[in-house]
């Protein structure tokens, strides 16, 4: 069997890069945009922590928990405006997001 | 890389585990993560959410990566999908469940995510020789004690990554009252 390499770990991260992006730009609902997001910044830290087992230093891992800190941040602030968007307009729904745009 | 080097990592990049169960792991992400982006119940997505996000944390240990391994499954797994288990259930999703799933945009976003596909898989096809066969050996016994001195420092000097860290904390307690300013009726 072939071993395992970086490169199969960045392929595996791409995927999930690429699913997180298709379920940005193409979902409706507001909190599976969210999770998303969330798969998206996996994907990133995934890339991080295998270039930190290449290269044999702890960077990578470190950044990857700095990444950790910014999703929860990020999580907490996006579903606290989707909780007040939801007050307002009674609806988590994208397409009907659109008070900015004219 | 020198041979000396090499026979001391001959295990390879998977030391821990065999390769079937990297196969396994990465397997159970991507089929989860399509999950996620494909149901139409808003709980359905995050449990799938929850079955990627354990899956990643095992490729972690397998690269060596023990404490962002138990980070991932603490604070992604057991605060982040909490939280969204809350709000799916404070917002109303009866009404969104049965609404169509996608965008009316969504040819345009499905061909945008199928260009950055083939970006990543040209850039592999192309760069598939800078990538080493073996990885450089990282200590493994002592991991949670060098991020710990990376990030706090030792022996009265400040670690590298220390100011990033009260950086990373004065974020955390904005975040805290951005969510609480955003989620109350009347300030």
């Amino acid at each position: 069997m072939v071993p395992i390499t970086t490169l199969h770990y960045l392929v595996v991260a791409a995927a999930l890069f690429v699913l997180g992006v298709i379920g940005v730009l193409t979902r409706r609902n507001v909190v599976i945009v969210l999770m998303s997001i969330e798969l998206i910044l996996n994907a990133v830290n995934l890339n991080l922590v295998a270039f930190s087992r290449m290269w044999g230093n702890l960077n990578g891992q470190l950044f990857s928990i700095f990444i950790t800190v910014d999703a929860a941040a990020e999580a907490a602030v996006g579903l606290g405006i989707l909780i007040a968007f939801f007050r307002n307009k009674e609806t988590i729904n994208v397409d009907e997001i659109d008070l900015l745009k004219w | 890389m020198n041979p000396a080097l090499n026979t001391a990592v001959n295990a390879g990049m998977a030391p821990v585990g065999t390769p079937w169960f990297f196969y396994v792991l990465a397997g159970l992400a991507v089929a989860s993560g399509a999950a996620v982006i494909t149901r139409r119940n808003a709980v359905h997505s995050a449990l799938a959410l929850i079955v990627t996000l354990l899956s990643v944390a095992g490729l972690y240990l397998m690269l060596y990566a023990p404490f962002v391994a138990g980070v991932q499954i603490i604070v992604y797994a057991g605060g982040i999908m909490v939280l969204f288990l809350f709000v799916i259930m404070l917002v109303n999703i009866e009404r969104a469940s049965k609404d169509r799933r996608f965008n009316r945009i969504w040819p345009v976003g499905l061909a945008a995510a199928c260009a950055l596909l083939a970006l990543f898989v040209s850039a592999f096809v192309k760069g598939k020789a800078l990538f080493p066969e073996r990885g450089m050996p990282l200590p493994e016994s002592s991991n949670t004690q060098q991020i710990a001195a990376m990030l706090y420092g030792e022996a009265g000097r400040m670690g590298q990554y220390t100011f990033a860290f009260e950086i990373a904390s004065l974020l955390l307690l904005v975040a805290i009252l951005g969510a609480v300013i955003m989620t109350k009726k009347k300030i």
